[in-house]
């Protein structure tokens, strides 16, 4: 019996050889192309090319886009989500189906969408712009929205998780107890699901830091004004390998960074 | 289920470089204001010679130089100027000797009914217009510095494409009120943006240069369709979309 028991134990220990490798294999996917980063950097020029004007200006650009991106996906998103949550409506399925569909379009076909709808010859654009004088692409608002259209869903479906999993008699009780239904939001609903919270606005915010695609075809590339850190890496590919790995090397650093710190947070919501 | 998708994935992909590799195919990396004129080329060449398959890889000059440095394998590199062409004979990828095959110029383009009321490059300096140009780096952002420099006009640039193709689009779709692309790209939207000539002072010649490559996986498949760009046939053809010939 005893025997039986510390065998199962050893082998619940020493996981099975085959997982192992394919656990190393996957691993390796993601730290390859890591290390090709590493192996091109030039040590020696970083410095100057950390300060050099195109940095400096790609990464207040993407700095700037991001969290205006994520505070837009917050002010709008958790809203969304609780409503996809705890509204039953017709066709529930085809508004999530909607709000998930920018996680596997292509972010390109994205920015082609938004040039169509909101540039200055657009669906809503072109009224806008009549009414208001207000042009979108080539703009900073253009890399805020582009980012936000592909950033937005994370905090949707980790928020609309959360409000699931809640239990829903912590706010029976508290509007039992005489809080107004704002009250119940503020003080019960969105403390009780902040792992969530925190997980999607991480998931966010690192979506939006990467955004390429949607924002160099909706907002266009200028240095300083939409030319973003991905934008930045993408044209420096072709002229200045030396920037473009710098400039890679920044974003993975900022993007690791807060995912460790914020481990956490979110390691427990997903 | 899994492992049943993972292996025929792993068996299409084991087809598809199997075909890349010993089957007759030829892939061509060839500049983005090439991609109407190539891809007619491509389809009189196959019929001519239906035991090639020629796959064309389009993008910016500078991009492409990039894959092809790093070690992509392409069997023909087709650029929009010489620079590009160069550096990768420099680094020895070129097989014999890069040749001249067409020529371009540079336009204006605008959106149909020229809602900027651009006349000339002098707009370009004009702020209230959204002036794009490409990035400086593929071939039509320097020939288009250049012609604003000769013409004396610093312009007022609101977005910097990654190639001449995502210019046109956005002055397509009227995004853009001006941008200085190559008179082919205004022959091939057949109509969809305005051409405004650039004056002989100013303009610049861009020459395209086509070469083999040193490590192409089908050397001789490329040299026929090398050949066949450089034939008469290839060359009525480049002319039909507005190609200056050498």
């Amino acid at each position: 019996m005893t025997k039986r028991a510390t065998s199962w134990d050893r082998r619940k220990r020493r996981p099975p050889v085959v997982l192992v490798i394919l656990a190393v294999l996957g691993l390796s996917v993601f730290v390859i192309p890591l290390l090709g980063l590493l192996a091109r950097t030039p040590w020696s020029d970083l410095p100057t090319l950390l300060t050099s004007d195109v940095v400096l200006d790609a990464l207040r650009v993407s700095v700037v886009a991001s969290l205006g991106a994520t505070a837009i996906s917050a002010i709008l998103g958790i809203p969304l989500a609780w409503v996809l949550a705890r509204v039953e409506f017709p066709g529930r399925a085809i508004v999530r189906g909607l709000v998930v569909l920018p996680l596997v379009l292509p972010p390109v076909v994205g920015g082609a969408a938004l040039l169509f709808a909101l540039g200055r010859r657009g669906l809503i654009g072109e009224p806008l712009n009549e009414m208001t004088g207000l042009v979108l692409p080539f703009s900073m608002w253009g890399v805020i929205i582009a980012a936000t259209f592909v950033a937005m869903p994370f905090l949707v479906i980790t928020v609309e998780g959360g409000l699931r999993n809640l239990d829903p008699r912590y706010e029976g009780a508290a509007a039992t107890l005489g809080a107004g239904r704002w009250t119940v939001l503020w003080r019960v609903t969105l403390p009780m699901i902040g792992s969530s919270l925190a997980a999607g606005l991480a998931l966010t915010w690192a979506r939006a830091l990467g955004e390429f695609g949607a924002t160099i075809t909706f907002a266009g590339n200028l240095q300083g004004r939409t030319q973003s850190l991905p934008l930045a890496v993408y044209v420096a590919m072709e002229s200045d390998r030396g920037a473009a790995v710098a400039l890679s090397l920044i974003m993975v650093v900022i993007s690791l960074t807060v995912l460790i710190v914020l481990r956490h947070r979110w390691w427990g919501a997903l | 289920m899994i492992v049943g998708l993972v292996a025929g994935a792993l068996v299409l992909a084991a087809c598809g470089g199997a075909g890349d590799t010993t089957g007759d195919d030829v892939l061509v990396s060839a500049a983005s204001s090439l991609t109407e004129v190539f891809t007619e080329i491509e389809e009189a060449f196959e019929s001519a010679t239906p035991e090639i398959d020629v796959v064309l890889n389009i993008g910016g000059s500078s991009g492409l130089r990039e894959q092809i440095l790093a070690g992509a394998p392409a069997d023909v590199f087709a650029s929009a100027n010489i620079s590009n062409m160069d550096l990768v004979a420099d680094a020895g990828d070129v097989e014999g000797d890069p040749a001249i095959f067409a020529r371009n110029r540079l336009e204006i383009a605008v959106p149909t009914g020229n809602p900027g009321s651009v006349t000339g490059l002098a707009d370009f300096s004009r702020d209230e217009l959204l002036i794009g140009l490409c990035a400086e780096d593929v071939p039509c952002g320097d020939y288009g510095r250049q012609v604003l420099q000769r013409a004396d006009v610093v312009p007022s640039v609101d977005t910097e494409e990654p190639n001449v193709r995502a210019l046109l689009t956005k002055i397509e779709a009227g995004e853009l009120d001006a941008g200085i692309v190559y008179v082919t790209d205004v022959v091939s939207t057949g109509g969809d943006v305005d051409g405004i000539e650039i004056s002989d002072d100013d303009n610049v010649y861009a020459d395209y240069p086509i070469a083999v490559l040193t490590d192409a996986p089908n050397g001789d498949a490329a040299a026929a369709f090398m050949a066949f760009v450089l034939s008469d046939e290839g060359r009525s053809i480049l002319a039909d979309h507005g190609f200056g010939l050498p």
